[in-house]
């Protein structure tokens, strides 16, 4: 280049810089919008959920702030178990619910996958039969349980009609035994998924493996016993970690599955926070409820997903 | 056992075939809980196309023997929900209207942020990701209450904005309400999506197009959309199912006229007057099932690699 050129080169180098910079501001810009609605309507809402907890809010909000009230309230009625209060209800019932489900999910889908793998004809056609729950709304769901366990019309009604007069199941329409029917329709409608993650695991295991199991002379039982399943250790912490993650969020099922859970029979924290904030106007014990049910999935989730990160970046 | 002979086992598949006595098993495991899975649905339909007075005296596994129409087109036109009594076809487009922009414009914002967090990697880019794939798994209940404040708030603007210029410009319309909740509620999943998918593919290439002096968008467009195909299609199934299943929301923020399809369905079938007619219920349970197990047939694949997405996480 000769010299001429110089005096002209040092402009343009300063715009060239500029575009540079907003170059390379442009990937941050990008991403800028989206994490700043995740800040705010997440981080920040839950924050001034927080607040709320810690006010006496009623019907609507206020910032008239009481101190740790509410969260004293929810305690005392842990323990308060004649008559039961709702928040011992919803307690108690998330346990039996979240217990059943996640067992239950967990040795269906297991069960389930294992079957699968053992190199059947026609896994193309039961494969989707048994994910397409996965499909419909909890508020579906919920409706065909409801019908099918109808006592008058529904299964109690169809085993009478086939001769098996002494059969009584009422569960739906009890109050008592409500929730798990709740639990029944759940596992209905997560048991697949649950195989799909093992049979996705099953299928990543490498063959090699058991042959030499087999070499060795272990029989099938053993081999799964004490090979194959100690293996998928990982698919069930994954399969554990998400399934206890949809118990404590469940909502829409219970509505469904009761009638909009009539009398708070089968009660669960997620119920009990809707109808203190909407309907009995105790806002307040409300979001304390909320954060009660966000600190327990955040004690679950937050090592999982840490981990999870940690492992992906290593 | 002849696999005590190495000689002998070495040839085997790697998972041996069961003589015929286990195979009856499984196949019959297989089958009942097919059966078990097909069951409510089959049920669901049946109970649609019968009439009430084969419902109420009839057995519910019975085929229907006066086959009618009639529920399906009463759900559809003129069942009551709530005090209005035009069937469900107004809540079904409430639905469409909220879910395509949502799946859109959550997509789309999923995939450029995919794009950022793995190819336009900034210090602090693992942080801002930890946070917004914590966002996936949060309790809406503890977001539920300042969301109602603000969205409250935004109606107000477009009350003011109404009289002023006789137009509401979108503020306070429910399907935009619930439009901007499913964005900012569905933006962590899309960003999982595509930053796992983005991961994988060959930086090298972006490298080259930099270095041929392609700008950010347009590496974007022209390298990046035309391979990304497939993750399009299981974010939108995802995005999809997810919004038009939801119920918490819609519920809360969307009442009478304006609800989705999934808190209609709820309102006609859990209404305590008059007599419950199970058949319109059902099949008004069908039609609110119908688009997204429309989906699932016809893109079963993807809507399982979806969930196993969603599951896996990191």
């Amino acid at each position: 280049m000769t010299a001429t050129a110089v005096p002209a080169a040092a402009p343009m180098r300063a715009r060239v810089t500029l575009r540079q910079r907003l170059q390379d501001a442009l990937p941050k810009l990008v991403l800028a919008p989206s994490f700043l609605l995740i800040l705010v309507f997440v981080y920040g809402f839950i924050g001034w959920t927080f607040l709320l907890s810690l006010t006496n809010s009623k019907a609507f909000s206020n910032f008239n702030f009481i101190g740790w009230g509410n969260y004293l309230k929810l305690w005392t009625w842990t323990f308060e178990t004649d008559p039961p209060s709702n928040w011992y209800t919803a307690i108690v019932n998330m346990g039996l619910f979240g217990g059943l489900y996640v067992v239950c999910c967990l040795i269906i889908g297991l069960g389930l996958a294992i079957l699968l793998d053992q190199k059947i004809r026609g896994e193309g056609v039961l494969r989707p039969i048994y994910l397409y729950p996965l499909a419909l709304s909890f508020i579906v769901t919920g409706t065909a349980w409801k019908l099918f366990l109808n006592p008058r019309i529904g299964l109690e009604k169809a085993m009478h009609d086939l001769g098996w007069t002494s059969f009584h199941f009422d569960w739906v329409v009890n109050p008592r035994m409500m929730i798990y029917c709740v639990a029944i329709a759940a596992i209905w409608g997560s048991a697949g998924f649950v195989m799909a993650l093992f049979l996705a695991g099953l299928r990543g295991i490498d063959g090699e493996i058991l042959k030499a199991a087999q070499i060795d002379g272990a029989s099938t039982f053993q081999t799964y016993r004490r090979i194959i399943i100690p293996m998928l250790r990982p698919v069930f912490l994954s399969a554990m970690i998400i399934l206890i993650n949809m118990a404590l969020k469940s909502y829409d099922l219970v509505l469904s599955v009761t009638g909009n859970n009539p009398g708070g029979a089968a009660e669960l924290p997620s119920t009990f926070m809707y109808s203190y904030t909407f309907t009995r106007d105790q806002m307040a014990v409300g979001s304390a409820s909320a954060i009660m049910m966000m600190m327990t999935i955040a004690a679950v989730m937050v090592p999982y997903l840490y981990s999870e990160l940690r492992e992906k970046s290593r | 056992m002849s696999a005590l002979n190495p000689a002998n086992a070495a040839p085997m598949p790697a998972r041996r075939r069961s003589p015929w006595r286990s195979r009856v098993v499984i196949y019959g495991l297989l089958l009942i809980f097919a059966v078990l899975y097909l069951m409510p649905l089959v049920v669901m339909v049946m109970t649609s196309l019968k009439p009430m007075s084969e419902i109420t005296g009839g057995n519910m596994f019975a085929l229907p023997h006066d086959l009618t129409f009639e529920a399906w087109a009463k759900a559809w036109g003129t069942t009551c929900v709530g005090l209005t009594c035009a069937g469900i076809k107004g809540y079904f487009w409430n639905s469409i209207k909220m879910v395509v922009p949502a799946v859109f414009i959550s997509t789309m914002l999923g995939a450029l942020n995919g794009y950022v967090l793995t190819k336009w990697r900034f210090a602090g880019h693992r942080m801002v990701f930890g946070l917004m794939l914590f966002a996936c798994f949060i309790p809406y209940q503890s977001v539920l209450i300042p969301m109602a404040v603000i969205l409250g708030k935004l109606g107000y603007i477009g009350m003011n904005l109404k009289d002023m210029t006789g137009y509401s410009f979108g503020f306070g319309n429910a399907t935009a309400n619930l439009v901007l909740v499913h964005v900012v509620y569905g933006l962590g999943f899309t960003t999982l999506f595509f930053r796992n998918y983005y991961a994988a593919f060959p930086t090298e290439l972006i490298k080259a197009a930099q270095i041929d002096g392609a700008s950010f968008f347009q590496i974007f467009r022209r390298i990046l959309l035309p391979n990304s195909a497939p993750i399009f299609i299981v974010t939108v199934i995802y995005q999809f199912t997810n919004i038009w299943n939801d119920f918490l929301f819609g519920s809360t923020f969307a009442a009478g006229d304006n609800a989705p399809m999934t808190v209609a369905l709820n309102n006609v079938v859990n209404t305590s007057t008059g007599v419950i007619e199970y058949n319109v219920n059902m099949a008004a349970a069908i039609i609110a099932a119908a688009p997204t197990l429309f989906v699932y047939i016809v893109a079963g694949r993807y809507f399982v690699r979806g969930l196993m997405a969603g599951a896996v996480k990191g």
